[in-house]
């Protein structure tokens, strides 16, 4: 693996399992990172084509307190990224539940910064998909515009401030970047792999979206 | 010999912070839930300390989340990272101030790598060139917004109308701090305090009065977790490990929670409200949660301004009890009004959480 987080993250293992100690994902998912560190250093090909299709990598929720106790200085969390990138890029991220889900953060977080220059952008933040935000926020999703003139920010308008609107040239040079470091034709390849199972379970591209969003077999957890 | 031996260790986690001139650079989350925070950190370094924040328009998202969703190649993030240095070096700034704790980690990753691997960064210069036609630099001074609260936590003090005590009792407020996975766990010498013991928001904290309450799960992530909170079917993994920190820190009863990244403080206000309404449970005071508040806020609260202009009606956990401990008055008729008076309704009532 020639990704430059096995380079930084991975100096020699010794397997105490700190990093299993203290992981958030090991307490609520059936989760090992220690095993996953100790997978790659041995460079079995067979084992880490298994981690590639597995529902394993994707527990981790990259939050990377294990750098900080790891006492060899290894990152088990940027481990994990680089084998969810190379399960992407082999297309082996379509054998599990955790990895489709792929299809939809691909689509949900890119179109918000390829259409608007945000990861998160209030109006296509939903309270009927986020009743957790609360009724607070489905009153503000009501009156976004008078919120955030109310409270000093700036949705949608010309010059700086929150939430402004960024000026299309500097959307045009995300796509570029998009196009020229590959992430363009990740995009294209997760949207095929997921209407291609789409189609296999006869659903539309919709059904699937909420499929994935709101579906989740019980093995992954460790209660 | 040993106290030299401590002194050697925390020499490691002083972080130069430079007291003037910076490129700003906005969080998506804080803008998204937190607007009136930005608008405050401004207000308070322009026109309170007389500092030069320059902020433009044509900077973006520096990717974060996608790239912790693994949403985008790290080259694409870096790439976007790079375009962010090459405006601030375009308008005439070395010093950068990011509003975003994911971003900072990112930023810190990133220029390590590029430190460490000297052809990757030529590449990713090579693609800025190709994309924007920008000319690639880096940051002399990187450095969270968090960070220049906190060096200016003392003239913050001084000009308080405020103190993070209780009024009625004289004693110091109990305080929880939370600062962001992102902020030096990944690199501790990048933070204030480093990672063990980061001192950013304790100092501030101090310096306006507060008592920090030190419990077992301090250091626990709030649980956002990316793609754990992105996906409703993996939700619970974000709740879980909110759940985890407020059973924690519950015996200590705090009477606020200040935090450090974006995030955090959504999760740990809008789960104590799931908490409330589906089991029942509060952590705060007679059926009021424990309120939470970003630093900007917090410094807000401490200079006197008014809380609905700092946009505390956007929390689900009500602040009240926290102001009234504070003396600070309030105008319970205006608080979810618009602009200029306008009426625009009210949240219908938790169930629960009062």
């Amino acid at each position: 693996m020639q990704d430059y987080r096995i380079k930084e993250g991975l100096n020699a293992c010794i397997n105490c399992g700190t990093c299993t100690a203290i992981c958030p994902a090991a307490e609520f998912y059936r989760y090992d990172p220690r095993r996953i560190v100790d997978i790659v250093q041995h460079q079995d090909d067979a084992q880490i084509e298994e981690l590639l299709k597995s529902d394993t990598i994707w527990y981790c929720g990259e939050c990377l307190s294990c750098v900080t106790r790891c006492p060899r200085k290894n990152a088990a969390g940027l481990i994990i990224m680089a084998l969810r990138s190379l399960s992407i890029q082999t297309g082996f991220f379509m054998e599990s539940e955790k990895g489709r889900q792929m299809y939809l953060l691909c689509k949900d977080l890119n179109s918000n910064i390829l259409n608007y220059g945000y990861c998160v952008y209030p109006r296509t933040f939903k309270y009927k998909e986020h009743q957790e935000a609360g009724v607070v926020w489905k009153w503000e999703e009501e009156h976004l515009d008078d919120i955030f003139e109310r409270l000093g920010g700036n949705l949608d308008g010309e010059g700086a401030g929150a939430m402004r609107k960024i000026p299309q040239k500097d959307l045009d040079e995300l796509k570029k970047i998009y196009d020229i470091t590959g992430a363009t034709q990740m995009l294209e390849n997760v949207r095929a792999a997921g209407l291609k199972k789409a189609e296999e379970l006869g659903l539309t591209e919709e059904e699937y979206a909420k499929k994935l969003y709101t579906e989740s077999s019980n093995k992954h957890f460790n209660h | 010999m040993i106290y030299e031996g401590k002194q050697k260790i925390w020499a490691d986690y002083q972080k130069e912070i430079p007291e003037d001139h910076y490129f700003y650079v906005r969080s998506c989350i804080r803008q998204s839930f937190f607007p009136a925070s930005e608008v405050t950190f401004l207000d308070i370094t322009r026109n309170k300390l007389g500092k030069d924040i320059f902020e433009t328009e044509h900077h973006t998202t520096c990717g974060g989340i996608a790239y912790h969703s693994d949403a985008i190649p790290q080259e694409t993030a870096m790439t976007i990272i790079a375009r962010q240095f090459a405006l601030m070096k375009k308008y005439g700034y070395e010093n950068y101030v990011c509003s975003c704790i994911t971003s900072f980690g990112l930023y810190c990753e990133t220029m390590e790598t590029w430190r460490e691997y000297p052809e990757l960064q030529e590449k990713i210069a090579d693609n800025l060139w190709k994309s924007c036609h920008l000319e690639f630099a880096k940051p002399k001074f990187l450095v969270h917004a968090s960070d220049l609260i906190f060096k200016y936590r003392n003239q913050i003090a001084a000009k308080s109308k405020y103190k993070l005590v209780n009024v009625k009792t004289g004693e110091p407020l109990r305080v929880v701090e939370h600062i962001g996975c992102h902020y030096s766990k990944m690199f501790p010498s990048k933070g204030v305090g480093g990672a063990e013991y980061p001192y950013v928001l304790v100092g501030m904290v101090e310096a306006w009065g507060g008592q920090i309450i030190d419990y077992p799960e301090r250091r626990h992530c709030c649980g956002f977790g990316f793609r754990q909170y992105m996906i409703q079917s993996n939700r619970g993994y974000s709740l879980s490990n909110t759940h985890k920190k407020f059973e924690s820190m519950e015996p200590f009863k705090p009477d606020m929670i200040i935090t450090n990244c974006p995030g955090c403080p959504y999760f740990l206000d809008r789960w104590q409200y799931v908490i409330a309404e589906t089991e029942g449970k509060t952590y705060g005071e007679n059926g009021h949660g424990i309120p939470v508040f970003t630093y900007e806020e917090v410094a807000g609260l401490v200079m006197g301004y008014d809380p609905w202009d700092l946009g505390l009606q956007t929390h689900q956990v009500g602040v009240e009890p926290l102001l009234d401990k504070m003396g600070i008055p309030y105008d319970p008729a205006k608080k979810y009004l618009g602009k200029n008076g306008k009426n625009i309704g009210e949240p219908e009532k938790p169930h629960c959480l009062k």
